[in-house]
């Protein structure tokens, strides 16, 4: 109990618990910038001390990775990807919610579960004939395939989001405005979008994540290097035959992270209450 | 109560057609039908459908480029035929069954960890979710260099630290420390799921229950164990059931870390299916092997709606 009454010590006590969870998270990161960041005399020096970079860091590797390597094709293709998918599920999502949280229709109920069964259902359970009915189409090894197929698990988390938001708007603001004379989608337009922002870039925020993390469709649905996204990119064109790629790779790996990086610095707080929500409302 | 437009209007003659669009699109009947129509088209004509073409393919000798024909369940039968097959199926449970319980027991642990009042709470939470946003694919690169047969700087550690003997485990080229390096960075990437879930959870229970505890001379561990755990529950059932969903279909990971090696230790389902039905073009059997995930997505499915959102969808 002597620990009880010293609040000081019972602080202390517990970051040191933490340390070994952060370190955990942390460490891959720090080790894949530093691996970045290392000159191949240092990085392939098997007595050198992994841990901290000795002989002076060079960016060599990312303007390698930059001007001899279609990286920033990958990058455009990703960025192009995950704003169409993300502001057409945005949209698709945003109705249906509306549509889920608000009226009263034929066959509301079926399709308010059939919402929440797709939002269960695994990419890795119909990339084998999504391939099929994207050749069908001509988009075969095409980013096309990828604004079309990606939608089909972004509306389903968007629309469970935003349900979960509209749900939180009163009714009773909507019927005012509606009893002043508005009709019912300039409700929504005026009334219940601006209320539900939060919601809504919480929504905007995990679909363009969600999308810019794919990376089994992307995989299977183009391959060649104008088509392809950062992901795909960096895993399967950056790895040589020789052993000598490390470099490049870990250096091409977190550049494609930075757009979420960035976004989640800005936004860490709607990341937090999304996971929340989606697991829990 | 909301007044119809059309009640309060009288029309007089036929109205513009502007108007009367207007006028339909205020009636629940018909604006919500017309509101859920892309979302419903979307599901059918790219989930509905292709399901059903992956149950006809899991039933067909469907090879790239070529016509298909009805088999029946010869796809099926030849899979439990297969040693690949039944390793695969053997490492679907060993990896979701480990990853997941190490998942709760850690996420408990960190979430309530984070309960406490910490110095820099936002950054601490900001560093624990990190794994979870960064594009997986991405960060297993990072994985498969750590466990670099030469330079794991893993191994490095461990030797350092006197920990392990020099040189060290081959983590990606021996099947149970392949199976182990699988597990941990699945664990390295789900955790903040669990432990943020858990932890908004943990806020929500009232501060009242504890000091009534407390009062009543309940130590820490029995408050624990007879608060926070059972008031814990359905957040806890919701994750689980979640995790087990996706750590089930796991792709990524496996992909990029071992590609199902070393001689399919620890291929997955969605890994094996792509192998089978890509790489070497025998869509049937593909579909056939990425159809035993339905199962479990049934049962999540079931024990969603069953237990967990009693209330309609």
């Amino acid at each position: 109990m002597a620990v009880a009454r010293r609040p000081l010590l019972r602080k202390t006590l517990l970051h040191v618990g933490l340390v070994p969870f952060l370190l955990f998270a942390l460490f891959p990161f720090y080790h894949m910038t530093l691996t970045s960041l290392k000159q191949d005399r240092e990085l392939y020096d098997r007595h050198a001390v992994p841990l901290i970079i000795r002989q002076g860091p060079t960016l060599e590797h990312y303007t390698k990775l930059l001007w001899e390597t279609e990286f920033l094709t990958w990058t455009k293709n990703s960025l192009l990807v995950t704003a169409l998918a993300t502001g057409a599920s945005l949209l698709i999502g945003t109705m249906a919610a509306y549509a889920l949280a608000r009226l009263k229709f034929f066959g509301v109920a079926s399709f308010g579960t059939g919402i929440f069964v797709t939002y269960l259902v695994p990419t890795t359970l119909l990339f084998l004939p999504l391939a099929q009915v994207v050749n069908w189409l001509g988009l075969g090894d095409s980013k096309w395939a990828l604004v079309l197929t990606y939608p089909t698990f972004l509306v389903p988390f968007c629309t469970w989001l935003l349900m979960g938001y509209f749900r939180t708007v009163p009714k009773e603001v909507e019927e005012c405005a509606m009893v002043d004379g508005a009709t019912r989608i300039q409700a929504l337009w005026r009334i219940v979008l601006p209320i539900a922002v939060p919601g809504l870039v919480c929504a905007a925020l995990f679909a363009f994540t969600l999308s810019w993390n794919e990376f089994i469709y992307a995989l299977t649905f183009t391959s060649s290097s104008e088509q392809i996204t950062a992901s795909v990119g960096v895993t399967s064109e950056l790895i040589r035959g020789d052993i000598y790629f490390w470099g490049e790779l870990m250096a091409g790996a977190i550049l494609g992270s930075v757009p979420i990086v960035v976004l989640y610095v800005f936004f860490l707080d709607y990341y937090v209450s999304g996971l929340t929500a989606g697991a829990i409302k | 109560m909301a007044v119809r437009v059309e009640e309060i209007q009288v029309p007089r003659g036929r109205p513009r057609l502007a108007d009367r669009v207007r006028g339909w699109l205020d009636r629940e009947g018909i604006l919500g039908p017309v509101f859920v129509t892309p979302a419903l088209l979307l599901l059918l004509l790219l989930v509905a459908y292709p399901f059903l073409m992956a149950l006809y393919f899991s039933l067909s000798n469907a090879f790239i480029g070529r016509p298909s024909q009805f088999i029946g369940i010869q796809n099926f039968v030849k899979l439990w035929e297969s040693d690949a097959f039944r390793q695969t199926f053997q490492n679907a449970f060993v990896f979701t069954g480990i990853a997941v319980l190490f998942k709760v027991v850690l996420g408990i642990a960190l979430a309530l960890l984070l309960n406490q009042q910490l110095w820099f709470k936002r950054l601490i939470r900001g560093v624990v979710l990190l794994p979870w946003v960064i594009p997986t694919a991405l960060s297993t690169l990072g994985w498969w260099w750590m466990f670099n047969s030469l330079y794991s700087v893993v191994n490095w550690t461990g030797i350092a630290l006197g920990i392990m003997d020099p040189p060290g485990p081959n983590w990606l080229g021996q099947k149970h420390y392949a199976m182990a390096a699988v597990i941990a960075v699945n664990i390295w990437r789900g955790l903040p799921f669990f432990a943020i879930t858990i932890l908004a959870a943990l806020v929500a229970i009232p501060r009242e229950l504890y000091e009534a505890a407390e009062a009543d001379g309940a130590g820490a561990n029995a408050r624990f164990w007879h608060i926070t755990l059972p008031l814990l529950k359905p957040v806890l059932a919701v994750v689980v059931l979640f995790s087990t969903i996706f750590t089930f279909s796991d792709f990524n990971i496996v992909y990029v870390l071992t590609r199902g090696g070393p001689v399919n230790s620890t291929h997955l389902f969605a890994t094996l299916s792509r192998v089978v039905g890509i790489d070497t073009g025998r869509i049937g059997e593909g579909a056939a092997i990425s159809l035993y995930l339905f199962p479990i997505l049934v049962f999540v499915v079931w024990a969603q709606l069953r237990f967990v959102r009693k209330q309609a969808y």
